[in-house]
């Protein structure tokens, strides 16, 4: 099928439609339609990625030679992306089963959201990739606002407004870019630039553009605004759904735009442009730290926790070299199943229990054994204990900026694990070395809360549970587990790509 | 300076429209008046595309028109650029409905006194 790459992307779209249209028949009808869609969409993806590890997939649109037309570039990286996307949301479902939301609009807008990350992962054409980018916003719009009550509306609004500028300040960029070389292609694009000179302020104006544009929908502080209120107001299949791979893609197309549009010699002629990618890590990875402290929602709490993470792909980014590079992609891949997985955890515990603040998970391990074990081991997968999938990414990005002898951004990424720890062990310390009755409280305020404390501990509702939801996060805490030890061995697959992007 | 701001008189509307757009989307406190903000921005970057596709004394892109044609290619982007920002506007005006549904009131100082008290 020479067509593949072309139907990645619009058989998702094409299946929206068609969960759409079920629904007008017949009601509940939007789940089977999106996991049909979904699994064939792992197999889609899983074949294109053993091409495209072997030699690059190129697919011209509609018959309009590049550079004239749009152009679909599948390498090791895209492939990546591509399979995570689709077996992400292949996970996710199992989780939305009985967890909902249910309506077929919702599955139309999910599947919607999967083309849309897909053809961001898979194009090779700026102006595409901003569509896709539009694409995907609105889908993820969409999905936060799913939720009940003025909150999810008021999150999704926020994250719309601030997503819009973000990906307009990208098309602004593009615009520039275009002005400069009268090409969209980025692989012709690259070329061009280089021909214009690196230095030429229309270039740097629309680096600096692309850059900071793609930093809103990463969510790197200070533009990470819309994040936390957008994850937290969601419903939980939902945040986990986003959390994994929204941001995952759009660092993805910072990595695309960074070296394949504007090449490491870009870099090395604007040390400035190399310093706001570093800026923008090491801040985030502190302040995102230091806000995922301060948080007693517990989806909060991951919210800034990915702001953190999201910042050592950003200082990967910056120190642009083949190690550095392989930590981002396989901290991409790691932080996608890892922070899916938390909160797929989290809602399933809230499904239980109730329990949504930090402080309600107190003895959570005699109350839900299986929810407390597998949030416990991915949060320390998240923290970088070997031989979870953190580590090895982490591992990577640390050897890289050691090897470009970046040495604040070594300290900074060492002391993330730190960070990490700061406000993992709040949680597990709860979770694991304390009673449910909250035996850190004194008397008095243990009979004042006494009421509050039964009822916590005595609502243990495991029959809400599916065996679709425990699978899901169980297949989660494996998969942080045992990516970790396949890790080093795809670093190696991705070796000749990663070689080739930073060429 | 002058001369050159007068030569690129389009540039400069589009970008003071971006910037009024900008201040609407941050400082009006009324959600809609964000929305038209922020699709006053837009319209500034639109017409930056536009004006970049000028050229001095050709026609309009039409195969009947003489030539030489001013660029076709970024209205051709901005068209797409257009459809894209109708559709945010519309989602953006539905979630609005909904707020106003929940909380009585479009003015953020408000939502956030209901949100507050809940």
């Amino acid at each position: 099928m020479s067509d593949l790459p072309a139907m990645l992307v619009a058989f998702p779209m094409l299946f929206s439609v068609v969960a759409l249209l079920a629904g007008l028949v017949r009601q509940d009808t939007g789940w089977p339609v999106a996991v049909v869609a979904t699994a064939v969409q792992v197999v889609a993806a899983a074949v294109l990625a053993d091409r495209a590890f072997e030699e690059t997939v190129t697919y011209v649109v509609g018959g309009f030679t590049a550079p004239y037309g749009i152009e679909l570039v599948v390498d090791g990286l895209s492939a990546t992306m591509a399979l995570l996307v689709a077996v992400i949301s292949l996970a996710v479902l199992a989780y939305s089963r009985v967890a909902g939301p249910r309506t077929n609009a919702f599955y139309a807008v999910y599947l919607l959201l999967v083309g849309g990350l897909t053809g961001m992962s898979i194009t090779g054409d700026i102006f595409n990739m901003y569509v896709f980018l539009e694409i995907t916003g609105l889908a993820a719009y969409a999905l936060v606002a799913s939720g009940e009550g003025g909150r999810s509306a008021l999150a999704a609004l926020k994250y719309l407004i601030v997503g819009t500028v973000g990906a307009s300040l990208f098309l602004l960029g593009i615009g520039y870019a275009y002005i400069a070389t009268g090409t969209l292609n980025m692989n012709d694009l690259s070329a061009q630039l280089a021909e214009v000179g690196h230095t030429d302020p229309l270039v740097q104006a629309s680096f600096a553009l692309l850059v900071v544009g793609l930093f809103v929908k990463v969510a790197v502080f200070p533009l990470h605004a819309w994040q936390p209120d957008a994850y937290a107001g969601a419903p939980d299949s939902v945040s986990a759904f986003i959390s994994a791979l929204v941001s995952t893609v759009a660092a993805y197309a910072l990595i695309r735009i960074v070296y394949t549009v504007f090449t490491v010699e870009f870099l090395q002629a604007n040390p400035a442009a190399q310093s706001l990618l570093a800026a923008g890590a090491v801040v985030s990875i502190v302040f995102g730290s230091v806000l995922a402290v301060a948080q007693t929602e517990i989806k909060r709490t991951l919210a800034y926790s990915s702001v953190s993470q999201f910042g050592l792909v950003v200082g990967a980014v910056a120190v642009a070299n083949e190690t550095a590079m392989i930590g981002a992609t396989v901290q991409l891949v790691g932080h996608a199943v890892m922070k899916g997985g938390l909160f797929l955890t989290a809602g399933l515990i809230a499904t239980a229990t109730g329990a949504r603040a930090v402080d309600d998970y107190e003895g959570l391990i005699q109350r839900l054994p299986l929810g407390a074990g597998v949030f416990g081991v991915l949060a320390l997968a998240m923290v970088g204990v070997p031989p979870a999938v953190g580590f090895v990414g982490k591992w990577y990005i640390v050897l890289g900026a050691v090897e470009a002898e970046a040495w604040p951004l070594v300290v900074v990424i060492l002391a993330s694990t730190l960070l990490t720890l700061a406000y993992f062990a709040r949680v597990l310390e709860r979770i694991f070395f304390r009673d449910p009755d909250g035996s850190g409280v004194d008397e008095s305020q243990r009979h004042s809360s006494a009421n509050q404390n039964a009822e916590r501990s005595g609502d243990v509702d495991v029959s809400a549970l599916s065996t679709g939801m425990q699978m899901t996060i169980v297949v989660a805490a494996l998969a942080a587990v045992g990516l970790g030890m396949l890790a080093f061995e795809y670093g190696q697959m991705l070796q000749p790509t990663v070689a080739e992007l930073l060429a | 300076m002058i001369d050159m701001l007068a030569s690129r008189s389009y540039f400069l509307v589009a970008f003071l429209l971006s910037g009024i757009g900008t201040y609407m989307l941050i400082g009006n406190a009324n959600l809609i008046k964000k929305v038209i903000g922020m699709n006053v921005f837009q319209t500034g970057i639109f017409l930056f595309f536009i004006a970049s596709a000028f050229v001095d004394g050709a026609s309009p892109p039409l195969v009947s028109a003489p030539e030489p044609y001013v660029s076709p290619l970024p209205h051709v982007l901005i068209l797409t650029a257009i459809v894209v920002g109708v559709s945010l506007t519309a989602v953006a005006l539905g979630l609005i409905v909904r707020i106003n549904d929940a909380y009585g009131t479009l003015r953020e100082g408000e939502i956030r006194e209901v949100v507050r008290d809940e």
